[in-house]
Order: structure tokens, then C-alpha cells, then sequence
């Protein structure tokens, strides 16, 4: 059994950045990831990220990967990562995580605290035919693109006009892919409207309230049957477009990864502005299970620049509550709130504006 | 419109276009940046301080026409690709637009290329006369001659080559 004393599972930004700031302040940490490289989402980002310079703004996600990673190189022997290993569950009777590398090799982990940075999933929509190979969710899409260099299709129709569907759509027209439309139900465009314009520029047209209705192909897809939608979300008959496309890439959502912390028993709140299920914690990213922290897309669906923050908060106040003396801490802790609620000012950020409070108490949990 | 379609309206343009005697009197900046969201490079980019300053992040960018001179730092650094330089005095015909690029392949110096408008429909032909990557990150700034009365519209170039 391996022992540590912070366990983040999760080596996306939030895990990364928590780790930084835990081995900064004194501790020992392990990182497990299932990704066979550490960075999350990061390393198959391509496009520069918003925000300011703290959090690395201008700045291509991979690139920013590699420079948080370079940061923990620094570590020596207070850090340590398994990469290519699932944290497959918790046993709250005596604190042990199972954990998982490839297929084979299975061993414990106790740690004195644990930070869960696990991010999110994809959801998808059911659609008739939407099992034929060449549907994909747009995180596939980039990891074949972007990570491995391969190109998922020929021609592609984009379901979802958020940030991650207008990033991908522009991704897969760098690479070469003809993205023949982008629908989206709702009567707006969801993502940054500056990421929207690119696409429209470059010529791919988007189609708001608009859904999928149809996915059509024997063996595999081969074009889609799109459709108008009324403020009912009922399909407007006469309206459907064929398109054709041998992908069918789906951007419709995430949701946050919180398996652990249900079965660690944390109180758990449905918060839909915030993505679903989150964890209800305090200002420390604190759970209501006293060696239970959260950060990133687990605690709300949010941008890579505020789980970085989120992450650095967790890292700090779990490296504290093991006793390390971090004679910075107020000011830090300060500091990095006041970068969260400058990011979090804007309209886009209205609903994680709502959400938050609901998720957050007010005081510090009181543990015992 | 610019929520429902990505292609921002002619007020919202004439909204961040300078009054036309700096247009026709040196390379200046055109920030096409209609939403609130936490970005500030195009400021921290600025070597001049033309873009101005931040009071909160999520303010859209001022400029402060009198200090710009069309480097075009800010095309290259803005993460929303943004931002265009135009110059309005490189002929009498012609006018010279400065895009940000991250498609292959590039286009060489001199070539003619298909000019594009913010609907992605091609309006002119122009010719590239500069291509450079300032933070050498991927992200390109091509300089395309375009007729001036395209100068407002075209914001996208692309490569066409009939051999490949």
C-alpha cells in the first residue's frame, strides 16, 4: 500500500496546480491521472486561452501544460505522478483509494488528504442512429487531432455552439476537415462570440435553434438530418436540411466527475448552473468530509483559467491543514480569491454567479 | 445578431472603427471584440499603450487612436483572433489589412489569395505582401493589399493553389 500525504487524483489544470502549491508549502503529494501524460484537457488544447496573466492567458493550453509541468519538476522527491491509472474507488471505512494502472496492475493508496480534481464528463443526446461509427463527442475529436495527429473525418456536422464546439469546429477546419454546419438548440450562440465569428469568417455556417433530428448511414454515418426548433424545443416541420458528413461530433455539455466524493460521502448538491451533482464546500475548496477537498470542473463546470485557481486554493489549505507553516497563507488565499471573482464578474459567468452560492457555505465547515 | 449568427452588425463595426480622418491617416487597429468576457492580452501586448488599460477584465478594449501605429502586436496576441490592422494609406486605390493566421499552408509574399468577409464569403482578390509571427506561437499576421472599399470587410484570406 502506497502512503502520501495529499492524494490528487486528477492531473488536469485544477490537479496540476493543486500540486504546485501543496509541494510549495511543504508537502508530499501524489498525482495519479489516467491519461498517459499528465495536463488533462490541456495538452489537446491548441487554441490560447482567455484570461490574464496569472493564469496564462494568450497562451495555447498544451503549452500551458508544459509549463505547469516544468514547475512541479522542481518538486524532487515531494512529488510523485502515475500516469495511465484510474482511482477506481474509496473504502471510507478505513480510507483507502483502489487504484488502477492499465489493465493489470492493481494496488491501495492511503493519504492523509485527498483533492478531487477529476474534472468532467461529455454528455451526449440521444439521436436515432447515433451508435454508427463516426460519432464521436468533440473531447475524441480533439484527442485524435490533437494528441495522436489523426484526422477524424472528411466532412463534419457539430452539434452544440459552446466553447468547445466552436474550438473543435475551428480545430478540425485547421485540420484540413470540411465542418459543413454548426447547429445549436438554443436561440443563441452559448460560447464566446469571438470564437463564433472565427468559424463564420473561415465559412462554416451556424445554426442557431437548430438541432440534430436524424443520423443517417448503414455501416457508418454518412449525413444527418438537421432541424429548426420553436421556443418549445418542438422541431419546426418543412424546416430539415440534409447535411453530409462522415462525422457527427457532439458538444452538448459536460458534467461534473464526482463518483469519489459520493462514495466518501460528501454532501452533495444538484446545482444546475453549475453542471449538475457538485460537492457543497467552503472557501478552502473544503468538502463537508474534513480530509475532502475539490477543485476545478468536479466542483462546477468552469473555464481551465478559474480551475487553475481553484486547484492553487485546494493545494494551499490542504498542505496547511496537514500543519505546514505557510506564513504567506492569508495573503495568498486572498490573492487568489480576488483573481476568481474578477474572472467570475462578467456576463458570461452570470450562471456560475448563481450557482456558486448555493454550492459554498459560508463559514468554514466546522470539523471536529 | 452577432449572438444568433457569430457575424457582428455594421453599427457594432462602425462602433470600433476610428473617426475616418486617423482611417485615412495611418495604419490603425479595429478591435472586433462585441462581448464581456475575463481577456486583457490585446492591453498587455500593446507596446505603445494604444489599447488602454483594464479597470476590470472583462471590460472590452478602448483605444486610444493617437497612440496606435498598426504594429499589430495585438492581432497576433489576441486568444479570440479578434483584431485587424487597417491601412488606409498604402495607395490611392488600396488599402492594406492585417489578419491574424493559423491555417496551412501559408501564403508566400506576393501571392494572390481569395479575400474573405465575415460571413466566410469571398468578396475580393488580394495580394500578400508581409508575413510574420511575432511571439513565433503559431499565430501569423498576413498583410493582404486589398481595393480599398473592402478594407471594412475582408477578415480572412485564404490559399487557393490549383496545382496541389
Amino acid at each position: 500500500m502506497k502512503e502520501t500525504e495529499i492524494l490528487i487524483v486528477g492531473g488536469g489544470p485544477a490537479g496540476l496546480s493543486a500540486a504546485i502549491e501543496a509541494v510549495k508549502a511543504g508537502a508530499k503529494v501524489l498525482l495519479i491521472d489516467d491519461g498517459l501524460k499528465l495536463g488533462g484537457q490541456l495538452i489537446k488544447q491548441t487554441h490560447k486561452f482567455f484570461g490574464s496573466k496569472e493564469e496564462y492567458a494568450g497562451t495555447r493550453g498544451f503549452k500551458i501544460a508544459e509549463i505547469l509541468l516544468s514547475e512541479l519538476e522542481k518538486s524532487g522527491d515531494r512529488f510523485e505522478a502515475i500516469t495511465n491509472t484510474t482511482v477506481t474507488g474509496y473504502y471510507a471505512d478505513d480510507g483507502v483509494f483502489g487504484a488502477l494502472t492499465g489493465e493489470e496492475k492493481y494496488f491501495k493508496v492511503k493519504p492523509k488528504k485527498t483533492i478531487v480534481a477529476t474534472g468532467a464528463y461529455e454528455r451526449t443526446i440521444p439521436v436515432p442512429n447515433c451508435d454508427l461509427p463516426g460519432v464521436y463527442g468533440a473531447g475524441a475529436v480533439q484527442t485524435l487531432m490533437n494528441v495522436y495527429g489523426v484526422k477524424p473525418g472528411e466532412r463534419a456536422l457539430m452539434v452544440g455552439a459552446g466553447n468547445i464546439g466552436l474550438i473543435v469546429s475551428y480545430q478540425l477546419a485547421q485540420a484540413g476537415v470540411k465542418v459543413q454546419a454548426v447547429v445549436e438548440a438554443m436561440p443563441k450562440i452559448g460560447g464566446y462570440w469571438v470564437h463564433a465569428s472565427k468559424i463564420r469568417r473561415i465559412g462554416i455556417p451556424i445554426y442557431t435553434s437548430h438541432t440534430i433530428k436524424e443520423i443517417h448511414g448503414k455501416e457508418y454515418v454518412e449525413g444527418a438530418t438537421i432541424v429548426q426548433v420553436n421556443e418549445r424545443w418542438e422541431p419546426v416541420e418543412g424546416t430539415e436540411k440534409h447535411i453530409e458528413a462522415d462525422l457527427i461530433c457532439l458538444a452538448v455539455g459536460l458534467s461534473p466527475l464526482i463518483e469519489l466524493l459520493w462514495q466518501a460521502g460528501c454532501e452533495m448538491r444538484y446545482i444546475p448552473e453549475l453542471g449538475g451533482y457538485v460537492p457543497v464546500r467552503d472557501r478552502e475548496m473544503r468538502t463537508s468530509h474534513p480530509d475532502f477537498y475539490v477543485a476545478g470542473d468536479a466542483a462546477a463546470i468552469e473555464e481551465a483559467s478559474t480551475a487553475m485557481i481553484e486547484g492553487k486554493i485546494a493545494g494551499l489549505c490542504a498542505a496547511k491543514s496537514l500543519g505546514y507553516d505557510i506564513p504567506d497563507f492569508e495573503e495568498k488565499f486572498n490573492a487568489f480569491w480576488e483573481q476568481l471573482d474578477s474572472l467570475r464578474k462578467g456576463p458570461v459567468t452570470e450562471k456560475i454567479r448563481q450557482g456558486l452560492p448555493k454550492a459554498i457555505v459560508g463559514e468554514a465547515y466546522r470539523h471536529a | 445578431m452577432l449572438e444568433r449568427t457569430g457575424v457582428p452588425t455594421r453599427e457594432q463595426i462602425r462602433g470600433v472603427t476610428p473617426p475616418q480622418e486617423i482611417l485615412n491617416s495611418k495604419p490603425v487597429v479595429i478591435v472586433e471584440c462585441f462581448q464581456r468576457i475575463p481577456c486583457d492580452p490585446c492591453h498587455t501586448a500593446c507596446p505603445t499603450g494604444a489599447i488602454l488599460e483594464f479597470e476590470d477584465i472583462n471590460d472590452l478594449p478602448k483605444v486610444d487612436w493617437s497612440k496606435c501605429t498598426g504594429c499589430a502586436l495585438c492581432v497576433a496576441k489576441c486568444p479570440g483572433l479578434a483584431v485587424f490592422v487597417v491601412d488606409m494609406t498604402y495607395s490611392d486605390k488600396e488599402a492594406i489589412v492585417k489578419i491574424p493566421y493559423e491555417f496551412r499552408p501559408l501564403p508566400n509574399k506576393d501571392e494572390i489569395v481569395e479575400c474573405l468577409n465575415r460571413e466566410g464569403v469571398v468578396v475580393c482578390e488580394g495580394k500578400v505582401i508581409h508575413v510574420f509571427e511575432p511571439f513565433k506561437d503559431g499565430t501569423k499576421v498576413v498583410s493582404v493589399v486589398v481595393p480599398k472599399e473592402f478594407a471594412m470587410e475582408v477578415r480572412h484570406v485564404r490559399v487557393v493553389r490549383k496545382d496541389e
